[in-house]
């Protein structure tokens, strides 16, 4: 559903707030020493009790690792990151898997109070049952630097046979699942960072749908950052089984801190036979302060396989926060008539840079793919479009739209826009367009002549431009979003 | 009340307002008529502050205030209204939103208390019945696929909500067929008030026959060059221009 | 901060294939024209060392990705050191109906005087061959050889540059208009049973508010493989107009490389329009910069392609200073096994406000086993800017195709139409008429020849 209300209040309402995530939570936590090596990737396979054959995944991730070099294609630019300056595992202190919240840390739970994630269901349901006395909208896995606290509903998904839990915890219960699609889509050889996530990843979260099943709540992981010089490696499987559906929400912050810190996820999504996903992805991680110290490295592998006819995946992205983004969430539309999707807004202010964008592979029959990508630039930062549509000899008739466009607020600032369009089927259409412009001014003006400040008129038609994007995620999502679009471009005017 | 003396402009270098002078008490409604190229436009945006629109000379006193030393939204808030000649798109912010972004931030500004979700529909469902407009045309993007005369409806609904207390009209009936303008000028009489004074431009009479104006200017080659009532915009009509010293083949 | 990539980088370089190229070099030094100058022979050491040092680009350069040198490197060209083909030409390609004007011809590299002509030129342009140049006007060219095309970024000019000898030479004074297009004539010969090379050089200078036509015509005769490695460096001056416009329909054995750089100084306009029908492999980069404020330039084509042909059209507009325009619109027609590369970037400086800048590149694949790839690319470092780009891949319209079938046109006929009416957008920047119809004649040829 579309969701564009009351921007303006709101925005005016956390405007004042800048990042106001930036707070630190003071939690005794269990830490892995400094470095990276096989005996670290031992300890970390040891604290989550895992199988011999997943250690040794991690450990032929490892080898392969050490032979890669770090990509330098993408147009952004940091300086060296040194892998033995970090940890590798920082975890809460607390009981082996907590049996319910009560055994939680306070700490912990005051943490996602204040970030505003819902962990107690009763509350959940409390609050749904008097609006609407619906079922409730949202479950939630909370993962705390590098491990999962937390995971609500599990039980009533379970009666429908969802598996929603840490990918730690599947380990252990579902392994034949996890071993089957574990690096599936995403092999522990693809990149520098997915290869270093293989051998390094400590938790995230596991979905399973099972045949024909309607997932009836939005599920959703909130990742939060906490320890200091550390790493978060999380790794997210989504397995939506044939005739299935199910929308899953990403959201991620972390506290303020004058050192960068890397954060290199990998998700993988397989579909198969008229099952779809949609994953959606408000990424709100420390950006930096103005001067651009500090920030998230936001390295990110994302991928999913429409392995089966009629699939569909489809990736919403609203990237605001951290001080580098890496990130190309991508589509393998493997089944016939499979559909893959990519809607972004990408923006960054102060000295932020984003090098962000999708894959389409087209190897079915009749297979489509929609990429609308929506940049805004603001301040000294530096915002690349890097898209890549490969069709193959097999894909006939298959079709793609990109729409692609940039928006440049202040002359400080780049937008760049590197599509790569590779066909080998004369039935595949294939139509890219894209634009770069500043903000109108005569929509500024006309804005302005009704009475909005010039701050808030950007905001509106900076909302406008995204609409395009932020119509496609759950309601949920859609409000935070708009409210992020003007916190993310304070001070760029004026 | 608005006092507009000995005013100068410039755009893009060039002087554009060579001495306009003009006074308008609450509940008036002035015409400005002339030629294509006589500065009517650029009068309209001095008023309002468009950026690039240089004041070299000259001052605007409104209720007492220096208009010309206020920001674009303090002028509105301040109850400067601009009915666009072009009124422009915005993409993707639905008409509704705009509506109230720009009604609560006046409000606020006014020291009023802000409309919630169900007063603001409420107040625009009375006023969008009045225009004949369709709800549909609200939930449309600003402006964004519609027709002209639409978009000049959509200009007089503005007004409608906001309230001003002194309209600038800038060719409002440029691109409406006769019915259009029949609908528009209903809407604009509508909103004549004794405390609300209009400034209408345009190059033809014809809208003013819709909207009959209490005083007409000529304005030529940057200053008025002549005043009088409602007939001497018949005057022009007959005779156009050339008295003025302009040749139009209009 | 800011990544401003103008220059190729040297990753992906191959320094093993540079000696093969280069060893023919040390026998030729001292014959080469322009000897006894010192710029002539730093330029040609520092291009010699540039390749030695880089060799062929490969695949992992980002700039080649999509086209492979491969078989390039696999064998040992000769350079052409004389004109000493005795191939015979009735005809020369020509967009003058009527016969005789001003042009240079040039085979396998060198200048053939008996060929040429310079005839109804205004007084005052110099229209000669750069080894002409090189031992009577060394300052003509030495003010500006070398000083677009650099070595430094691109192996293939640095190769250019070690081998420079021959190629044309144009200058235009200050305020001249031409009235009659000149003709740039090259052709491949070759020899038989062996590969041979040849590195022109081509320097165009139109002096502030001159105005003059270019037509290069690119040809091959007889089956030896060739390698013609062209270099252009092209100064347009403050308010003049350059229409440069090139028609390549070199023999299934050659392969064009070709490196133009243009400058255009302010209110200057730089038009460029390449015609890709011919070679083996053909890369046409095309880099245009405007450097005055409220300068302009067109940089467009087709490209038709068949066989195993591969054609790369590879093209950097540079928007340095204020309120330039730029228009860019590209034709592909794919069949058979051929592959068609487009690899087009828009840069924005930072100082370049108010900037208009378009691109479009349209595919049409005419069979299951051809290939387009495309790289449209913005990048974009000032604000008060409208830059766009448009990409498609597609084949023929069914419903266009029917509909002229059920009018009672033959299906390849009706083929031909939709093919030509899809080139015509690109056909119409063309801005010279004579030259359009010339061109037009090509694409039908071509379009014949597939029936």
């Amino acid at each position: 559903m579309a969701a564009q209300p009351e921007t303006i209040e709101q925005v005016r309402a956390v405007t004042e707030q800048k990042y106001k995530y930036g707070f630190t939570t003071d939690i005794e936590s269990d830490v892995a020493p400094k470095g990276l090596n096989e005996d670290i990737v031992r300890f970390i396979s040891a604290k989550k009790n895992e199988p011999e054959w997943l250690l040794e995944w991690r450990l032929k991730a490892f080898r392969v690792w050490q032979t890669m070099e770090e990509p330098q294609w993408a147009a952004v630019s940091f300086p060296p990151i040194d892998y033995q300056d970090a940890h590798y595992y920082a975890a809460p202190k607390m009981k082996a898997g907590p049996k319910s919240l009560d055994e939680v840390d306070p700490e912990l739970l005051k943490t996602y109070a204040k970030l505003g994630i819902p962990l107690r269901e009763q509350e959940i349901l409390a609050g749904v049952e008097g609006s609407e006395g619906k079922s409730p909208a949202i479950a939630v896995d909370a993962v705390f630097d590098s491990v999962s606290v937390a995971t609500t509903f599990k039980a009533k998904l379970e009666e429908m046979g969802i598996i929603f839990c840490a990918i730690s915890e599947a380990v252990q219960k579902h392994p034949d699942l996890v071993k089957k699609y574990l690096g599936s889509v995403v092999p522990y050889t693809d990149n520098f960072y997915a290869t270093l996530n293989c051998a390094v990843f400590t938790d995230g979260s596991f979905v399973y749908i099972p045949k024909g099943v309607r997932c009836p709540m939005e599920l959703s992981t909130y990742f939060r950052i906490n320890q200091a010089n550390t790493g978060q490696f999380e790794r997210t499987l989504i397995i939506a089984d044939a005739g299935s559906y199910v929308s899953y929400l990403e959201g991620c912050t972390a506290p303020k801190r004058d050192e960068n810190q890397l954060h290199a996820a990998v998700v993988e999504l397989v579909a198969h036979d008229d099952a779809t996903i949609k994953y959606s992805t408000v990424q709100n991680w420390y950006p930096g302060n103005e001067e651009g110290v500090g920030g998230i490295y936001n390295f990110v592998t994302k991928r999913g396989a429409c392995r089966g006819k009629n699939s569909k995946i489809s990736w919403t992205q609203v990237e605001t926060g951290s001080a580098i983004t890496w990130k190309y969430p991508s589509c393998i539309l493997q089944g016939d008539n499979s559909v893959g999707e990519f809607y972004s807004v990408a923006i960054t202010n102060n000295f932020q840079q984003a090098d962000t964008g999708t894959k389409m592979i087209h190897i079915g029959k009749n297979t489509r793919s929609t990429i609308v990508s929506k940049g805004i630039s603001a301040g000294k930062a530096q915002q690349t479009y890097r898209g890549l549509v490969k069709i193959l000899p097999k894909a006939e008739g298959a079709r793609n739209h990109t729409q692609c466009d940039s928006l440049l607020i202040g002359d400080q600032c780049g937008a760049h826009t590197v599509p790569y369009i590779e066909s080998r089927n004369r039935s595949a259409r294939i139509e890219h367009e894209a634009t770069t412009a500043k903000i109108s001014e005569d929509q500024l003006f006309y804005c302005r002549q009704r009475g909005i400040s010039e701050e808030d008129a950007v905001s509106l038609i900076v909302n406008g431009f995204c609409k395009e994007v932020l119509k496609e995620l759950p309601m949920e999502f859609a409000v935070e979003a708009q409210k992020l679009v003007g916190i993310s471009l304070e001070g760029s005017v004026g | 009340m608005i006092e507009i003396k000995n005013l100068h402009a410039k755009v893009d270098g060039k002087d554009i307002l060579k001495g306009v002078d003009l006074t308008i008490r609450p509940g008036e409604v002035h015409a400005i008529m002339g030629p294509n190229g006589a500065g009517k436009s650029t009068l309209s945006y001095v008023l309002a502050g468009r950026d690039g629109y240089e004041v070299t000379k000259g001052s605007v006193t409104y209720y007492g205030k220096d208009l010309l030393a206020l920001e674009p939204e303090e002028r509105a808030a301040a109850g400067v209204f601009l009915a666009f000649q072009y009124p422009v798109e915005i993409p993707g912010v639905a008409n509704t939103t705009f509506l109230k972004t720009a009604l609560n931030a006046i409000r606020k500004h006014r020291g009023e208390k802000e409309l919630d979700a169900m007063q603001f529909l409420k107040l625009l469902r009375e006023k969008t019945k009045a225009l004949g407009m369709s709800d549909e045309m609200l939930k449309r993007a600003v402006n964004v696929g519609f027709s002209g005369g639409e978009k000049k409806r959509n200009e007089t609904l503005q007004m409608a909500v906001l309230e001003p207390k002194f309209a600038v009209l800038d060719e409002t009936d440029s691109g409406l067929d006769i019915d259009a303008l029949k609908i528009v000028a209903e809407g604009v009489n509508a909103l004549r008030s004794p405390e609300r004074s209009m400034l209408v431009i345009t190059h033809y009479q014809r809208l003013l026959d819709y909207i009959v104006p209490d005083h007409v200017h000529v304005l030529a080659a940057g200053r008025i060059v002549k005043s009088g009532g409602k007939e001497l915009a018949l005057e022009l009509e007959k005779n156009g221009y050339r008295d003025f010293g302009v040749n139009e083949a209009a | 901060m800011a990544t401003m990539t103008t220059t190729y980088s040297t990753r992906g370089a191959d320094p093993a294939t540079a000696p093969a190229f280069l060893a023919p070099l040390d026998h030729l030094r001292s014959g080469l024209p322009g000897a006894a100058l010192s710029w002539v022979r730093d330029l040609r050491e520092q291009g010699r060392e540039r390749f030695a040092a880089v060799g062929l680009p490969t695949v992992r350069n980002e700039s080649w990705r999509y086209t492979n040198l491969r078989d390039l490197g696999k064998l040992t060209f000769q350079p052409a050191v004389t004109a000493d083909s005795d191939a015979c030409f009735d005809v020369l390609p020509t967009v003058r109906p009527e016969g005789h004007g001003p042009r240079l011809v040039f085979v396998d590299g060198r200048f053939r005087a008996e060929l040429s002509s310079t005839e109804g030129l205004p007084a005052g342009v110099e229209l000669l061959s750069l080894a002409t140049a090189l031992t009577d006007h060394g300052d003509l060219v030495g003010d500006h050889i070398g000083r677009l095309a650099a070595a430094d970024d691109r192996p293939l000019v640095a190769l250019n540059s070690a081998y420079l000898a021959d190629g044309p030479v144009l200058r235009i004074p200050r305020g001249v208009a031409l009235a009659q297009p000149i003709e740039l004539v090259f052709v491949s010969v070759g020899a038989e049973g062996r590969a041979t090379s040849f590195h022109p050089r081509t320097l165009i200078v139109a002096e502030a508010g001159s105005r003059a036509v270019v037509v290069e015509h690119h040809v091959g005769c007889g089956t030896g493989t060739t390698l013609a490695n062209h270099v252009a460096e092209i100064f347009v001056g403050e308010g003049a107009t350059l229409h440069h416009y090139k028609a390549q329909r070199e023999g299934g054995a050659a392969f064009h490389l070709s490196h133009t750089a243009a400058t255009v100084a302010k209110d200057g306009c730089y038009d460029n329009f390449i015609l890709t029908l011919g070679g083996r492999l053909s890369r046409n980069e095309v880099v245009s910069t405007l450097a005055g404020t409220d300068a302009r330039t067109h940089v467009s084509g087709g490209y038709m392609v068949r066989g195993n042909q591969h054609a790369d059209t590879t093209t950097l507009i540079d928007h340095a200073q204020p309120n330039g325009t730029s228009r860019e619109v590209y034709k592909g027609v794919i069949d058979d096994t051929a592959r068609a590369v487009f690899q087009g970037k828009i840069i924005v400086r930072p100082q370049a406000q108010k900037t208009d800048g378009h691109q479009l590149n349209r595919a049409l694949l005419l069979s299951d086993t051809a290939e387009i790839d495309a790289k449209p690319e913005l990048e974009i470092h000032a604000d008060d800017v409208k830059c766009s780009h448009g990409c498609t891949a597609g084949e023929l319209d069914d419903n266009a195709l029917f509909y002229l079938r059920a009018r009672g046109i033959d299906q390849e006929t009706a083929r031909g139409l939709l093919i030509g009416a899809f080139l015509a957008e690109a056909m119409e920047e063309i801005a010279e008429e004579p030259i359009r119809e010339a061109f037009h004649s090509l694409v039908a040829g071509w379009l014949e020849e597939k029936r």
